[in-house]
């Protein structure tokens, strides 16, 4: 049980973090430590799997040694079993420590390329009823503010849908957007703008 | 207590008018008057003595060629020799005395140069430190006198200034110096609108982190929530007879128009629409309101009536147009055209169907009309920070402002108020 806390713990610091730099305002860590602990718990998770992966390999290789040459087959096809939950365990843990999704230009719709992040974020909520988001809308400079306003709300608002879609209950996620106000990146270019037309999965501000 | 708190206020304001801006000028009317504006006697030189503030004023309406007075500095009608003054219609001149007690009498005249008679003359007794003031009413009474159209050189505009995380909401003269903070934060502040007497302005503060609409009033600087419903409350507007707010909500789901009592009571939804609805204005009338929406697919203004009902298309560019505003007059209106990477203020004339361009496009952004409809004034960027820009309703003269510190977003003009 305390493992599973600390866990959901280190899950909340690190959603914290990489949300820090966009919303310094509201930041409860210190940013300094953010890429320690995000390096840290990178590492980790690599490890983590690095030794499933082992352990698999290692136990196929002991059964293959005991077994007929029938059986080898059986077990190696296991191992390799093994090693794809492990790397599948890997991936939705990555996919928890993104904490912000983009989107097309004018568009409010979630990409398909974010659905597994949220879909993470989703199980996550589901699993840890004491969990809230807040789910921030942002969009790029080229409209007016207000207009900017009603997009962020919109792609907020279909953000925290693919969440309770993906086991979240409706009342752990908030709403919010910023509109074209607090850009993550400055400057008149599409590098910019694609950073600015963003969801931050906000678990630090979810009260 | 109080008295004492808006008395250091109002010293802290003071010392925060002295930051310099600079100003830049461009372009000419297509038929211009020529004046003259003398420096006055006893006026200390400068960019901003009395005599010079009035020029500006005058210049930057694009309706008046400021011939410079080369030497000549008559004060009184008396000290005019006319022969002097070929090809100048009228000159601006006076004195400035100080008196006991920190006031100065400031007196000036209006004259006519082609039938050599006085079409002003006044006498103003006023604290030292309110040239400024001063200048803008001789200003206005001069614009007035020689145009037949009110000036607004006295009257105020607001605009958000943005530096690097900290946002305040100010009031400022038109043209841009004098400010006053109204609201100080660390999280945005937008769309300040003024109340159609000047005494309160309604804005979107994200202060609690989300978007609320409050009224905050100038004199006393009192403020109340008016909408703070579950989502985002923006794009506050008010009705011409200031007894009704337009607003933005998304507590019915996506962004749409609602109109309510200026204290926030009688909320009605006005549009019914499945797209976003945004930024609605009212018309002079009070009858309408502009909007713009994105559900024709690109976003375009639309014109409902505030009852509500079938929305009418009323642009057709290409592109995306957004924050539309009525000219005083009601026969046309303003708004902001995002097209090929540039934004454009562009008016269009509800006469003639007839758009025009004002500005060359760029960062051009919320336009708003001075209160005489003449200038319009609009955010733009320089040197990749937001500034303040005006252009002639003609849009043959422009002007751009900069502040000393971050970037001025939102720039909104207030109301002519009654002297």
């Amino acid at each position: 049980m305390k493992k599973i806390l600390l866990s959901v713990l280190l899950l909340n610091l690190l959603a914290a973090c990489s949300s820090t730099p966009t919303k310094p305002d509201v930041a409860e860590v210190p940013p300094a430590n953010t890429s320690a602990n995000t390096d840290t718990a990178a590492a980790q998770v690599a490890a983590d799997a690095q030794v499933a992966a082992d352990a698999a390999a290692a136990k196929a290789a002991a059964d293959a040694q005991a077994a007929a040459a029938a059986a080898a087959a059986k077990a190696a096809a296991d191992a390799q079993a093994a090693a794809d939950a492990a790397a599948a365990q890997a991936a939705a843990d990555a996919a928890l420590n993104k904490a912000s999704v983009y989107f097309a230009t004018n568009v409010d719709a979630v990409q398909a390329a974010d659905k597994d992040t949220l879909l993470a974020h989703g199980k996550k909520l589901a699993g840890d009823a004491k969990a809230k988001v807040r789910v921030e809308g942002n969009a790029d400079e080229r409209g007016s503010s207000e207009y900017n306003l009603a997009l962020g709300q919109r792609r907020a608002k279909n953000t925290k849908k693919v969440l309770v879609l993906s086991g979240a209950k409706s009342s752990q996620v908030t709403t919010v957007s910023y509109g074209e106000e607090k850009p993550a990146a400055a400057g008149h270019d599409e590098a910019a703008w694609s950073q600015n037309r963003r969801v931050d999965i906000n678990y630090n501000a979810g009260k | 207590m109080f008295r004492v708190l808006m008395s250091i206020w109002i010293v802290f304001c003071s010392q925060m008018a002295n930051a310099e801006l600079s100003i830049e000028i461009s372009g000419a009317g297509e038929h211009q008057t020529p004046v003259s504006v003398v420096r006055f006697a006893g006026e200390e030189g400068g960019t901003q003595s009395i005599s010079e503030i009035i020029s500006n004023d005058l210049l930057r309406t694009g309706l008046f060629k400021l011939i410079h007075p080369a030497g000549r500095a008559p004060h009184v009608m008396s000290e005019v020799k006319y022969a002097d003054w070929y090809g100048v219609e009228a000159i601006v001149m006076g004195s400035i005395t100080p008196q006991e007690g920190g006031n100065m009498l400031v007196t000036f005249s209006l004259l006519d140069m082609v039938r050599r008679s006085e079409l002003l003359k006044l006498t103003v007794s006023a604290p030292q430190d309110q040239g400024r003031a001063i200048a803008h009413g001789i200003a206005d009474r001069v614009f007035e006198r020689l145009t037949g159209t009110p000036g607004v050189f006295s009257t105020r505009i607001a605009y958000v200034n943005r530096d690097k995380g900290h946002y305040r909401l100010v009031v400022a003269d038109s043209d841009g110096y004098g400010e006053q903070d109204l609201l100080n934060s660390r999280e945005p502040i937008m769309s300040p609108a003024w109340s159609p007497d000047g005494s309160k302005i309604a804005y979107v503060s994200f202060e609690e982190r989300r978007a609320i609409v409050y009224v905050q009033s100038l004199s006393t600087r009192e403020r109340r929530v008016v909408a703070d419903f579950p989502g985002s409350n923006s794009s506050p507007a008010w009705s011409p007879d200031g007894k009704k707010l337009a607003v933005v909500l998304t507590r019915d789901d996506t962004s749409q128009i609602y109109v309510m009592n200026a204290d926030g009571t009688g909320l009605k939804r006005i549009t019914f629409s499945d797209a976003i609805d945004t930024e609605p204005t009212f018309s002079v009338d009070g009858k309408f309101l502009l909007f713009a929406s994105d559900r024709g697919g690109t976003v375009q203004i639309y014109r409902v009536a505030v009852e509500g009902g079938a929305a009418t298309r009323m642009t057709y560019e290409t592109g995306n147009s957004f924050s539309p505003r009525f000219s005083p007059d009601g026969k046309s209106f303003a708004y902001t055209l995002f097209n090929e990477g540039k934004f454009y203020i562009v008016v269009n004339d509800l006469g003639t169907q007839q758009v025009q361009y004002l500005s060359n496009g760029g960062w051009d952004k919320k336009p708003s009309f001075a209160p005489n409809g003449k200038l319009i004034l609009f955010a733009t960027e320089l040197q990749g920070r937001g500034i303040l820009a005006s252009v002639s309703s003609d849009g043959r003269v422009k002007q751009k402002l900069a502040a000393q510190r971050g970037d001025i977003r939102e720039p909104v003009w207030g109301p002519l108020l009654k002297r």
